[in-house]
């Protein structure tokens, strides 16, 4: 079973909710990047998104593009993100961690290789956002053969056979896009997203996390009315880029604190 | 070879091409696939798509043989395309008119599209007046500044310039800005892609669009030159204008296909937008396909001296074209656009875009090499009337 099956599955059984979060590996510093998975898991992340930063990163709003820009300015590359992922692993041997990044990296590096050494090092799910279900097939195998889960985006748009399709390649859990637009987007329709989610649930077994314009304890808590865990990013990006270096994993602390409040109360 | 029934109906030229976008995407191509699919299958629509290239577009442009030239060169007979004589000046129009159609067959009120140079922005902005849509044009913050004759146009046919800020300020970041746009707006918004790459349908949608430039060469040649041309020679960013022209002839198996990169600064210095010549096969803006990236898969930034080729991607039909043989590319410098540039002004009294000048160079390299009787046919893709302020800041004339 994997770290991210085994996670949802105790959860399930307490009727708790995950709470996801997401940074960008290296921002704003690759010294800090550890550090802060650390500190977000202390204050309550079941479950870590960490982003490859990539140079054209077409599916994120402005907060996520500049995290990316300020990682690559300090030379973090897919084989720092992994060295990163190692790190982690050897205090923190039970947390799932999902890379989520753009092909053009991973197909630099070669699929195999990426796969393996993502594995080796601790890597649990991965969400290729340029990869959709019909150009990855041979991909999502190669993932599962090495006991990485490819996880896969639904949208507001997705058609049915586009659901049955996810939930046919997928494992892990299903990350449903709250809205149509880029992460981070300030025009989240709570309502619109809980009418979705009983459509997906009876087209699969998998969890589903829900992500993309999600800000606040508020929204977090009525999303996780329905889903089975809320992702935030652009947020949590947003509060720690004005912050010294030196108050980055408290902040991180901080803002976490209240949102895992909200959802276990 | 049945190289003309490609893409695959999931947009594949060989291992190129393909949907390489996020879900958020996916259904808005999926739409755009039946529609054109309708489209294309529709006698009415190619009436109305003919009627609109010749009477508001100027089709068909003519071909023309470059005899004083030719004759300076002293070898082969060039012979000119003359896009830059289509309405707007290049032959972009060619494909934003067929795009505004579909955009009104899928009543879509509102057209966005990316431009490097601005010719593709001016088309669009064109079209959208033309047909009544309101129009957003993506742009680099450093294109605006070197292209600021066309953000005038494009605001004049009152069209919303935004610029683009983020990565390197150029094509490939105005790209995921409109990109970005289309996901938000999906509903109401058609995106006019002004180049043969980006996911599917639009590699095969531009290429139809562009190929009335190729079918016209085929039927002008034997009329004017008595036969096809020995080669057809075309300038390669994206790769609109050469698969245009290319596409007919692709059957053709006695006619040398070559297509013609920037090779900026030289390409030992890094400083070049050649990514067939010079780069590796990976995936962008929803295509796999040849690009400039760094050994980690960081998409490199480009340099060329016209900024319509200044593109680290190129369509997926010419990987394909490349890796099966049919097609040759090569790169020519700067330098050498620009003195191909200056000669085309002085000997035919034409002013060619300076995209246009990197086929004309490498044209002239090799007519020069060959014997009288050979022919060769340029796609003279654009005029150079937006270069003027390039080029004489480069001759070190303030105007």
């Amino acid at each position: 079973m994997s770290r991210i099956e085994a996670r949802f599955g105790s959860f399930r059984a307490q009727r708790r909710k995950a709470l996801i979060l997401f940074v960008t590996a290296g921002d704003p510093d690759p010294a800090l990047t550890v550090p802060l998975l650390h500190g977000l898991v202390e204050a309550g992340a079941d479950i870590l998104e960490l982003g490859v930063p990539f140079s054209d990163p077409m599916a994120d709003g402005p907060v996520i593009q500049r995290a990316s820009e300020r990682a690559l300015a300090k030379g973090v590359s897919l084989r720092d993100v992994l060295e990163m992922v190692r790190s982690f692993r050897q205090r923190d041997g039970t947390t799932p961690i999902v890379l989520m990044g753009y092909a053009n990296p991973i197909e630099a590096m070669g699929a195999e290789r990426f796969i393996a050494a993502a594995a080796a090092a601790g890597v649990d799910g991965v969400i290729v956002v340029d990869y959709p279900p019909e150009e990855c097939e041979s991909f999502a195998a190669l993932a599962k053969r090495h006991g990485i889960d490819p996880i896969f985006l639904l949208a507001p748009t997705s058609t049915g056979a586009r659901v049955e399709e996810v939930a046919r390649l997928g494992s892990g859990f299903i990350y449903y896009v709250s809205l149509k637009g880029v992460t981070g987007a300030g025009h989240l329709d709570v309502d619109a997203v809980l009418a979705r989610l009983p459509q997906i649930r009876a087209a699969t077994s998998l969890p589903i996390g829900v992500g993309f314009g999600i800000r606040d304890a508020d929204s977090a808590r009525r999303i996780a009315g329905q889903a089975d865990a809320v992702v935030i990013a652009s947020r949590l990006i947003e509060e720690l880029e004005s912050v010294p270096a030196a108050q980055v994993v408290e902040r991180a602390r901080a803002f976490v604190r209240p949102i895992r409040e909200a959802l276990d109360r | 070879m049945q190289m003309v029934d490609l893409p695959d109906a999931r947009g594949h030229f060989g291992p190129y091409g393909g949907v390489f976008v996020a879900e958020t995407l996916m259904h808005a191509l999926a739409e755009l696939r039946q529609a054109y699919d309708h489209c294309r299958g529709d006698a009415g629509f190619h009436q109305e798509l003919r009627h609109e290239l010749k009477h508001f577009v100027g089709r068909p442009s003519p071909v023309y043989h470059a005899r004083r030239w030719s004759q300076q060169l002293g070898g082969a007979q060039i012979y000119l395309k003359r896009e830059d004589l289509n309405h707007t000046g290049a032959h972009k129009i060619n494909n934003t008119v067929g795009q505004a159609l579909i955009a009104r067959h899928m009543g879509k009120p509102r057209v966005i599209a990316e431009t490097g140079a601005g010719q593709h922005g001016v088309a669009t902005a064109t079209v959208a007046a033309r047909y009544g849509m309101q129009c957003v044009v993506y742009m680099g913050a450093t294109d605006i500044e070197r292209q600021a004759v066309n953000v005038y146009r494009m605001k004049l046919l009152g069209a919303a310039v935004v610029p683009v800020e983020s990565g390197s300020k150029t094509l490939k970041d105005a790209l995921n800005e409109a990109m970005r746009d289309w996901v938000t707006h999906v509903e109401d918004t058609f995106y006019i892609i002004g180049t043969v790459a980006g996911p599917h349908p639009y590699p095969m949608m531009v290429r139809d669009f562009q190929a009335v430039i190729g079918r016209e060469c085929v039927e002008q040649m034997p009329e004017l030159a008595g036969r096809q041309p020995d080669a057809v020679i075309a300038c390669v960013g994206g790769g609109s204008n050469a698969m245009g022209i290319f596409h007919a002839y692709v059957p053709h198996a006695g006619v040398r296909l070559i297509g013609v990169e920037a090779a900026g600064e030289g390409i030992a210095t890094g400083r070049h937008a050649a990514s067939l010549c010079a780069g590796t096969p990976g995936v962008l803006h929803g295509n796999r396909t040849y690009l400039l990236q760094d050994a980690n898969g960081q998409i490199a930034e480009t340099h060329s001296i016209s900024a319509g080729l200044d593109y680290p991607g190129v369509g997926p039909e010419h990987a394909w074209l490349k890796d099966s043989g049919r097609a040759e590319y090569v790169a020519v410098s700067d330098a050498e656009a620009l003195q191909a540039f200056h000669d085309l002004c002085r000997y035919e009294g034409i002013i060619p875009a300076l995209e246009s000048a990197h086929a004309l160079a490498y044209a002239a390299k090799l007519a020069a090499t060959l014997p009288r009787d050979r022919l060769l046919l340029v796609n003279l893709s654009g005029r150079g009337d937006k270069d003027i302020p390039t080029v004489a800041r480069l001759s070190g004339i303030t105007l």
